[in-house]
């Protein structure tokens, strides 16, 4: 079981407040995607990927950057058992979308970079400990259906 | 792999931080921290307290030899062989841990530059500082 401090949750909490899903969304998975090319191998079906401009004016990666903030927002609200909130969403991964779960890590600090740029010096170090926590309990629920 | 594009915007960025290193590095330590405490085993001589004189020094030291690499990208092995044996030798700190303080200079620079810090330029750094600590570890064995 994970434990969460008061000071914890309100972090997470006020960290998804000044989330703008679309924009955070988009951006994060831009950047997975630039940063770590490896990752578009996942991604066949989204047409242009080719170089940085493009994948930041693709369509498909802004509607599935919203898909996965979406998906966070249930860790959100589930956050004393994020496990099993996700066991269904981590066998999706292991035996439809066969994605390495190392790919996780990467999309979750890109996210953290993206929040980085927005929040700027509302993203202390002790909010940024507190959303990593958060982000590690969902990258290892995400990873624990694999088999 | 770095192209021409990417070098010029690796020294941009560390020419930009080099007048405010000593907060840029004391803030990539504190987080580095903060977030995976087990990283304070290395500082056990240290007082790493926030704001603290040595969190200060030894950020600005860090945030130096970055800017020193970013200069000498293309000979880095032989730029940073003096810090590259400390490592190895003194400080044998266990690889891993390169990987966690990069991230967190990263959120660093994302703090500080906010939109500045395109996917690009994020893309351009993550690369320096893999090569720059490939290199810092390469003595280990």
């Amino acid at each position: 079981m994970v434990e969460w401090t008061a000071e914890e949750r309100a972090a997470i909490q006020g960290v998804f407040n000044k989330l703008d899903y679309e924009s955070v969304g988009r951006e994060s998975l831009t950047r997975c995607l630039v940063v770590y090319p490896w990752t578009r191998r996942y991604f066949g079906g989204f047409g242009n990927l080719f170089n940085a401009e493009a994948i930041m004016a693709n369509p498909k990666v802004a509607a599935h950057g919203i898909v996965v903030l979406q998906g966070l927002e249930k860790a959100l609200k589930n956050m004393d058992d994020i496990k099993n909130t996700y066991a269904s969403l981590s066998e999706f991964h292991s035996v439809k979308l066969q994605v390495d779960p190392v790919n996780f890590q990467l999309l979750s600090d890109c996210l953290t970079v993206v929040i980085a740029t927005r929040l700027r010096t509302e993203f202390t170090p002790d909010v940024q400990a507190a959303w990593q926590k958060f982000l590690a309990v969902v990258v290892s629920a995400l990873s624990r259906q694999y088999h | 792999m770095l192209s021409n594009t990417e070098k010029e915007l690796i020294i941009q960025i560390w020419e930009k931080m080099l007048p405010v290193a000593e907060e840029i590095g004391s803030e990539a330590l504190l987080r580095m921290f903060t977030t995976f405490p087990k990283t304070k085993t290395y500082f056990s001589h240290l007082d790493i307290s926030a704001r603290s004189e040595h969190l200060r020094c030894h950020g600005k030291k860090i945030v130096e030899a970055l800017a020193e690499g970013a200069r000498n990208i293309s000979t880095l092995t032989t730029t940073l062989a003096p810090l590259s044996r400390f490592h190895a030798y003194q400080l044998r700190i266990h690889p891993t841990n390169f990987k966690l303080f990069n991230h967190c200079i990263i959120v660093t620079l994302a703090c500080h530059m906010g939109d500045n810090f395109t996917p690009v330029a994020h893309a351009a750094i993550d690369k320096f500082l893999s090569a720059f600590s490939a290199v810092l570890a390469e003595k280990f064995r």
